[in-house]
């Protein structure tokens, strides 16, 4: 087999794989803030101990992660028009999908991370006058941050492979600009080939800064 | 200053506190032993309200805890507690441990919290450590920290929850040498210990719980002079811890 990769230039780089490559980057960075933010709220609602707040983040979290992302990117892409009559296109679409589905997946991780900080934590916070939400802003979240955030980190990984799924409705990420290289030069085996190893050296890196951040930030104890 | 008026406490069917009545006047130090299980750090608790009662009523200061138009934070932030295991916030420096509650809680601004908390930490002999965080320090200064982190909110009472029991013995002697101090000027304090020999030196009165009741409640002569006059279970305890 004779790989040829000598249709690979700047001007194909700039005209079809940047814009997905930014796209996908954008995806996993909003993703990855509103599925953090989001989950965390689930997870305090689920530590509540009330009913009506416990129920309802369970009912979420436990629904969307027992469906498979590509169908939620898909039903979500095709519902919402239908349902609200909003319109909107392919790539808003997938960062308000991959947020809500990231949420569930975010928000277990921050459910351990709160219980992995001591109820002797929350006494403290609360003997010296913290209301609940200072308790949690100033004690509890910070330090179950920490404890979580190699996890956080390698779930956003795991979220930056996940965003080439938005395939399924059209929406031009990494992976849909070097399929469209592949369909315009002929050359898909070379094509993908090089989409993998762009995959590759953006996971491979994180997941050693993950390893350099997790050496720096843990908490002494 | 404390008035526990017959409180009592249930974790699900079994009862951990029964009708439990005291009072502890202003610059009182007041001890509270008793075997382990006794409900003493319950009671500490229920003080402050970290641990809820089912029935009776405390008054702080004149604030009732139960009442439901109580702000409990507000009423808690004049309360100092120390714990059994410190609790420090662990991702922050002793100055910023000293300091958060002063600027978030009683909305002090940052220089005078500093000053404030770092002349507390100076009170506790350890304004050399204020840079470090929990983590770099021994048991016996953290919980020294803990006593100064309490003291910078200006509390009108220090609740002591077993504050030695979980040290190393050589440094059990710096943190009562600290609650000494304290005491000798004049704070009113409530301290579960089994540190007798604390109580016997600075403690006004003594409060012997048994099974979730307050057993025995009177004064500190009382408590060690007249073993006699004691009831079956004190008399068991004293004779227990004082052999050694």
């Amino acid at each position: 087999m004779n790989l040829d990769f000598s249709f690979v230039n700047w001007g194909v780089v700039s005209s079809f794989i940047a814009k997905g490559f930014f796209y996908s980057i954008q995806l996993t960075l909003v993703a990855m803030v509103g599925g953090i933010v989001v989950g965390t709220l689930l997870a305090l609602m689920r530590l509540s101990g009330k009913k009506w707040l416990v129920m309802p983040a369970a009912f979420y979290v436990n629904t969307l992660r027992s469906i498979p992302l590509v169908m939620v990117i898909l039903w979500f892409f095709l519902l919402i028009p239908l349902l609200t009559g909003i319109r909107m296109g392919a790539e808003a679409s997938a960062i308000i999908t991959f947020t809500v589905f990231e949420a569930a997946y975010y928000s277990e991780i921050m459910r351990a991370g709160i219980q992995s900080v001591p109820k002797g934590q929350v006494y403290a916070g609360y003997a010296v006058g913290m209301t609940y939400p200072q308790c949690m802003q100033l004690v509890v979240l910070p330090q179950a941050f920490r404890n979580m955030l190699p996890v956080l980190l390698t779930q956003t990984i795991i979220l930056f492979q996940d965003t080439s799924l938005v395939y399924a409705i059209g929406a031009y990420d990494l992976f849909h600009g070097f399929d469209t290289v592949a369909k315009n030069f002929g050359r898909p085996v070379e094509s993908y080939l090089l989409a993998a190893a762009v995959y590759f050296v953006m996971c491979f890196s994180l997941s050693m800064l993950v390893r350099q951040l997790q050496k720096r930030i843990q908490i002494i104890r | 200053m404390i008035d526990i008026k017959n409180i009592s406490k249930w974790y699900g069917s079994f009862q951990v506190l029964t009708d439990c009545t005291t009072t502890i006047k202003k610059g009182e130090v007041v001890v509270v032993c008793g075997p382990s299980g006794s409900g003493k750090s319950t009671l500490i608790k229920t003080v402050n309200a970290l641990e809820p009662i089912q029935k009776g009523d405390i008054v702080v200061d004149g604030i009732s805890i139960s009442d439901v138009k109580t702000n409990l934070p507000k009423l808690r932030s004049r309360v100092g507690m120390v714990f059994q295991h410190f609790e420090l916030f662990p991702h922050l420096s002793v100055t910023e441990n000293l300091t958060l509650a002063q600027i978030k809680v009683l909305g002090r601004n940052t220089e005078e919290a500093k000053t404030r908390g770092l002349k507390m930490l100076d009170r506790v002999g350890l304004i050399a450590h204020k840079d470090k965080y929990p983590g770099q320090l021994s048991g016996g200064q953290q919980q020294r920290v803990a006593i100064a982190r309490a003291l910078s909110m200006d509390p009108i009472v220090m609740l002591f929850d077993e504050p030695t029991s979980a040290l190393d013995p050589e440094m059990v002697g710096e943190v009562l040498d600290v609650m000494v101090k304290l005491a000798q000027e004049g704070m009113t304090m409530m301290v579960v210990t089994h540190e007798m020999g604390f109580a016997k030196k600075v403690s006004n009165r003594v409060i012997f719980m048994d099974a979730g009741k307050i057993v025995e409640d009177c004064t500190s002569d009382e408590f060690f002079g007249d073993p006699e006059a004691r009831s079956p279970r004190a008399k068991e305890f004293l004779s227990k811890i004082l052999q050694h």
